[in-house]
Formats: C-alpha cells, structure tokens, sequence
C-alpha cells in the first residue's frame, strides 16, 4: 500500500487534510480577495453578517470587515505555527539526540535542563517571555518555541536510546563511521515519522498559543490574527456574537484539522500500530 | 473701591440649580467607585477616586458652575481688589466639623499656608503666586497676592484647596495621623466605615449648615474589580449610579437604553479631559511641522468621536478646549482631509520611515482608537508601528522621550494658567514625567506670551495674549488635538439633581434626592 493509500485509509485524517488544504487556500487568497488593509475601517460599526452585499461576515466594533480579517488572519495563524514548531525543533531534535545517543552524564545534564523548561507552567512561561521581549511576531515565535520545545527534546532521545544499539547502528559503528554521521546518517532518519506526528500537533497547538496570547493582549498589535479578533471581541460578546463567532470557529477547525492529519500520518507512518489499533 | 464681586447665596444657587419639584428626603444610594482609592483624606491625596468619593466629605471654600463661574460654598461672599492682588473671603458661620468643633478662618489659613504647601503639588503651585494669608477675625480670610494671577478664583474647588481641620492636624506628622482613617471634613456626608476591598459608606451629616442638605440618608461606594460585573450591577439593580470610568464605552449605549435610566456629560467641565496625541519634536519625521500638520488633517476625529466614545465629546479646534477660557475661535479647524496631508507629506519630502505608535494603556477604548489612528496615518503614507506597552512602560518611554507618536489625556482646570501652558512651556521640558511638556517644543515667543497672560490683568488683557498664543500653536502643531473627551453618568432616572456643578462628578450627592 503506497503511503497516501494508507493515509487515506483514515477518513478523518482525509477531511482534516481537505479543511487544511481549504485554510491555506485563504491565507494565500487573502491579499487577491482582499487587496486593502484588514484594519480598514470600511463600513458602518457592528453590522451583522450577511445584511449587506460585500460584507458576509459583517463588520467589527470599528467597521472593519470580518471577512478581510479572518482571511489574512488565516496566514498570521499558519505563519506563526509553521515558524515556532521548526524553531521548537530546531532547539529539541539536537538536544534529544544528543542526550539519546551519548547517554550517561550528558544525558543527565541535558535532561535536567529539559526539566527546567518542563516544570514551568508553559502558557504562564509564553507570557512572561512575551511581555519582557515586548508583544511582535518575532517574540511571540520565540515565546512559543521556547516553552513548545522539551516533549521534542524527550520523545527524540527515547528514539536514540532505543535504536543506537542497534545491530544496523553496531555495523555502521564497525564500518569506521564518525558519531556525528551515525547520529546523522544513521539513526535520525528512522525516528522522522513520529517527529513528523508530534510536529504537525504542535502547530495545532502553537496556533492555539498565539490566539491565547493575542486574546490576552500581548499579540503583535500591528497584525491581525484570529486572537486579537476573539481578545477585541470579547467584551462586545453580548451586542455582537459574530465577532468572536466566526474566528472561534477558524481556530477550532484549523486545530481540529491539524490533529486529524497528524493521527493519519500516525497511521501512514507506522502501519504496524494502526493495524493493532484496529 | 473694592469691586463687588460678592455674590448673594440665594441668587447664585438659584442659577445654577434647575428648576425642581419638591425634594423628598430619605434613602441612601448605591453606587461604583472604580478603582478603590488610595485613601480618603482629600488633599493628602489626589487620585481621581479619592476626589469623587471626598469630594462628599470634604469641601472648599467655593464651588463652581458648569459654566465655571464661582458659587458660595464654605465662603458665602468674596471681594477682589482692582488691582487684582488682594481677595477677601467671607466665611460662613455656624459651620461645624464632622466632630463638632467650629469651623473658623483659622483652619482656612491652616490648610491653605501649612498643611498644601507641605503636602499638595497642584496647590503649592497656586501659592507661589501668593505673599500672605491671614485671618481678620472668625470669618474673615485675606489673600495677598504678588502679582495679579488670573485663575486664582478658579483654584478653590475641594480637591485642589481642601479645607482641612486644624485642631487634628496642627502639630502631627500629617501623613502619620491617626485621625486620617476617620476623614474629619465640613461636607453633606460623614465617613462610616470602610470594608475594604468592598464597600465605602458616607452617612448624612444631620448638622449640615444648609439647611435640609442633603435629601439622602447616605451613599454606599462599591468597590468591584471587573468591569462586565459593574454593568450587570448595575442592569440588576445593585447599585443605581454609574459615574465616569466605571463601564466600558461600547456598555454605554446599552445601559443608557435602559427603562428609567438618564446619562448626563456634566459635571466634568472644570477638569475637561482632553485627549492628545504626543508628537516627538525633537527628532525623527515629527520634528517637522509639515508632519505634525499632516497628522492633525489625516486623523478622522469625528469618526473616533461617533464610534469609539459613542458620540460623546468634541473634536477640538486648537489647543484650547471649548470649556476653556479665551478660546480663539477664528482658527481655521484642521479637518479629516487626506488629500491635504499627502501634500504637505511630499512637500516635506518624508520618505516612508517608520514612525513608533504607544497607544494608552487604560483599557480596549484606547487600544482601538490607536488602532484607528494608525489606519489613518498608513491611508495617507504614513509608516506606523505600533509598540504595546503596559502602564509602567508607557510612564517611562514618555518620560524618557523614546517614542514618535503617543496617546496621552490630560485635564484643563478650567484656566490656561492652570491646565493648558504646562503642556507647551519650554521651561517644563523636564525627562522623567510624562505629565509635562513631553513634546519638547521650545518656542520663545510661546513662553513670553504664556508668562506673560497668566499674571496679567484684567481679563481682556489676558484674552489678548491667549488669542495670539493660540494662533502660533495652532499653526506649528506641537501635539496633535484629539478629543475633548465627554466622560457619561449613568443613573436612574428618578434619582434628582445629582449633577449640579463643574465639579459634579466629585460633590453631586450634596443635592441629590430620590423621587419616590
């Protein structure tokens, strides 16, 4: 079976993919359907959707429209997530293979300062570094990262430590191979595939973050996510549900998408667990 | 020749008093202080909550109209010599203390020469103008003055020259005394009991020297963190007054459409905040005044006004808000005109830097209206990053001048003297203080002319050099004029007479009475 048959085997995973497929359709939409600024203040204030021609969504508290803001809202949310979860890997596939493979002392060290980071509350983390680096894209990416980074950092090297004694990586070691090219060559390529599952929930998660931090007032104040529409929102919640509504949905859809395509990578990549599962 | 300025009780209360069934008297008021004051000793303490709060408790010697005229308060007459340097204070008799001991001329020299000048900034710049204070007998109060100062009627009000009680505090470590747990003043009410964190309570004052003042039995300042849970008391009943600052703006128009529920804007005409737009003229692309004129026609002040404050407040001329004196009202307004500032933008040849953006951290208002303001300045051109900052954070960037564009409101006190030069004299160019002037403008011609006025006299002098002033700022800009803003009152409809002054806001309950 090739890897999508299996892939598609999982119905759900299917649908996340299409609904993904359909949310990075609009954040590349956005600025050909929407050329002007979201911040735009282009019809009257708090007009419900589909009232009046143009504005599907409605407008927000300043006459903003929503539609505009959801889609170019869509590419801030997927940027975000895409460049904190490689930054947050960049960090933890290096720092796990390295405590996996050389064991002992290293590992002990690396592990303790893995826990450090662990045994901090992570969104109570995101916001401190947040606020002391002042509220942009890149702080909130590096806030993400670093509070995001320690499951990869684990899940790699429990990965190193179980294949390093390998009969393949005993041979490699008998070849005359260096321990950098059998960290390399050797053993990261065989733990790629739950690396690749915990990454694509970790977008979902990541996105999830900065639509909290935005909420709470610490996003980029110069653009528009879906947070900062939901954070802007709230307190109008009573005279205008569409407002914190229509992103609400975005994020859960993107989230619960994100999470349907990495539980079929899971099955894709591991056939032999999907099978014990059924 | 003294002139007669004295003005009879009856007539002058009269004025300002609207027209009135007969006041029932009975009942006690609920409502919002927000956030809970520092402390109640009006005078020690300056924050906006004491003053509202206090402002029942304590009192001046005057009061003023929302047409900012005097009215009698602990002085039922005063004089003004011609020459402007000496006022004549006649107190009442038969005021008592909340303990009962006499109010006399004494305490009135006692607050104003001992306890402010130690302990009150914005009266300690009062008394600078002032050579001695005396009093002539019992009830009589002499002002001397060094020069004319034009406002000096206007500095009387209770929160600025609070009449304390000299036998408590003659002689003691002020801010150590005992007795400031248990507010002693002359006012309507009484300091009950202060559960903290909950509830104040100001009971009637049965030996009130106006006669059947006040109507109610007390008040009851409820102190309630969240904003959502103020409304809701409000929509339920647990409390029936909502004065300024205690609902969010877009909660306004709900509350207002409520059964039995009347809002009002006065009551604010002696402080009139007025919202500015700090622009750095020391550096960067708003150190030229093309850039500071583009700014003033870019901004769509009548849009901020209708959707952000929900219709409430003025659009500013010039420097001078409408509620001050000696507006120049021949200045040509700087309208929402795109086209304009593009021009004055290539004239200037601004070439796209980007230019920091601190909005005022006080809650979701500000943070749209920046929002707003930032999408009028990149309409035209303009390069606008927004900086986030927390309260701590915006103190420091402006009092250390590191920013390009920031919101700020200050208010006015009725006089230029007062409110207004502060903002413009290049002598208050000072780092550390975000209050003074900020924008570092230095303009000699400015300075004499503010000097100049705030001693002059009489009036139609002043009025003279404020006019000139105004052209010269309106024409360089120094900071960009947002909005006067209209701060509402929400109340029930059947509760009378809560807003009778300029400061209304602060002694309202005086008069107060509920129809049954």
């Amino acid at each position: 079976m090739s890897f999508f048959a299996r892939f598609a085997q999982n119905r759900g995973a299917l649908i996340g993919l299409i609904i993904l497929a359909l949310i990075i359709a609009m954040a590349i939409l956005a600025p050909l359907l929407f050329p002007e600024s979201p911040w735009r203040m282009v019809q009257r204030p708090f007009l419900p959707p589909f009232e009046v021609d143009g504005f599907v969504l409605g407008t927000d508290t300043m006459g903003r429209n929503v539609a505009a803001g959801l889609m170019h809202g869509a590419w801030v949310s997927l940027l975000i997530g895409l460049v904190s979860t490689s930054v947050a890997l960049i960090i933890g596939v290096p720092l796990g293979a390295v405590a996996g493979y050389y064991g002992g002392l290293v590992d002990d060290a690396l592990m303790r300062f893995t826990e450090f980071f662990q045994t901090i509350p992570n969104f109570a983390l995101a916001i401190v570094l947040v606020a002391i680096m002042q509220p942009s894209v890149t702080s909130i990416v590096l806030a993400i990262a670093i509070v995001s980074w320690p499951p990869v950092a684990r899940l790699v090297r429990a990965e190193f430590m179980s294949l390093r004694n390998r009969e393949y990586v005993e041979a490699a070691r008998l070849v005359g191979q260096g321990n950098t090219t059998i960290i390399l060559k050797q053993i990261l390529p065989n733990t790629l595939s739950p690396i690749i599952v915990l990454a694509s929930l970790m977008v979902a998660t990541a996105i999830l973050l900065e639509s909290a931090l935005s909420f709470l007032g610490l996003g980029d104040p110069n653009v528009m996510s879906w947070g900062y529409m939901i954070g802007a929102a709230r307190t109008v919640i009573r005279q205008a549900w569409w407002l914190s509504f229509f992103p609400g949905m975005a994020i859960l859809l993107t989230v619960l998408a994100l999470n349907l395509v990495g539980e079929g990578l899971d099955d894709a990549l591991n056939p032999k667990l999907a099978r014990e599962r059924q | 020749m003294k002139a007669p300025l004295a003005c009879a009780v009856a007539a002058c209360g009269l004025a300002t008093l609207p027209a009135m069934a007969d006041p029932q008297p009975g009942g006690v008021i609920d409502t919002i202080i927000q956030p809970e004051p520092p402390g109640l000793v009006l005078g020690m303490i300056q924050n906006a909550p004491t003053r509202t709060v206090a402002g029942n408790i304590y009192e001046g010697l005057l009061r003023y109209d929302t047409d900012l005229n005097p009215i009698p308060q602990l002085a039922e007459s005063w004089e003004e010599s011609d020459d402007g340097l000496t006022y004549t204070f006649h107190l009442r008799k038969g005021v008592t203390w909340h303990d009962g001991e006499p109010f006399t001329a004494e305490d009135v020299v006692f607050s104003a020469d001992v306890f402010h000048r130690d302990l009150n900034p914005s009266a300690r710049a009062v008394l600078q103008h002032v050579e001695s204070i005396e009093a002539t007998d019992d009830h009589t109060v002499v002002f001397t003055l060094k020069q004319p100062f034009g406002p000096f009627l206007l500095s009387f009000e209770a929160g600025t020259f609070t009449m304390v009680p000299k036998h408590i505090y003659e002689g003691t470590e002020f801010r150590d005394n005992e007795a400031n747990n248990q507010p002693v003043g002359t006012g309507p009410f009484k300091f009950e009991n202060w559960d903290r964190g909950t509830v104040i309570e100001l009971v009637k004052n049965e030996d009130y020297y106006e006669e059947g003042l006040p109507y109610l039995d007390g008040v009851n300042w409820h102190i309630i963190p969240d904003g959502a849970s103020r409304a809701v008391a409000y929509e339920n009943g647990t409390v029936d007054v909502l004065p300024y600052g205690t609902v969010e703006n877009f909660d306004v128009p709900r509350l207002a459409e409520m059964e039995n529920t009347c809002m009002t804007q006065e009551g604010h005409e002696y402080f009139s905040p007025f919202a500015m737009l700090w622009m750095n003229n020391r550096e960067g692309p708003t150190a030229d005044k093309r850039f500071r004129q583009a700014v003033m026609y870019a901004m769509d002040r009548e849009f901020a006004r209708d959707v952000l404050w929900n219709g409430l407040g003025n659009v500013p001329l010039s420097a001078f808000g409408s509620n001050a004196k000696f507006q120049n009202e021949d200045l040509e307004p700087y309208d929402h005109d795109p086209e304009k500032a593009r021009e004055l933008l290539d004239e200037m040849g601004y070439d796209g830097e980007e230019v920091t953006l601190l909005p005022l951290p006080y809650g979701e208002t500000w943070t749209r209206w920046a929002e707003a303001v930032k999408q009028n300045l990149s309409e035209v051109g303009i390069n606008v990053r927004t900086e986030a900052t927390d309260v701590g954070g915006w103190n420091q960037r402006l009092g250390e001048w590191d920013y390009d564009l920031a919101f700020t409101y200050l208010y006015q006190y009725g006089d230029p003297a007062l409110g207004i030069s502060r903002t413009y004299l290049s002598s208050n160019i000072e780092k550390g203080s975000p209050w003074n002037n900020v924008e570092g403008y230095e303009n000699e011609r400015v300075d004499e002319l503010f000097n100049e006025a705030a001693t002059a006299y009489p009036e139609a002098k002043r009025e003279a050099l404020y006019h000139e002033v105004q052209e010269i700022l309106h024409e360089d800009v120094p900071v960009g004029w947002l909005l006067e803003l209209g701060f509402p009152t929400i109340y029930r409809c059947n509760i009378k007479n809560l807003v009778t002054s300029g400061v209304g806001v602060n002694d309202g309950f005086k008069d107060a009475w509920i129809e049954k």
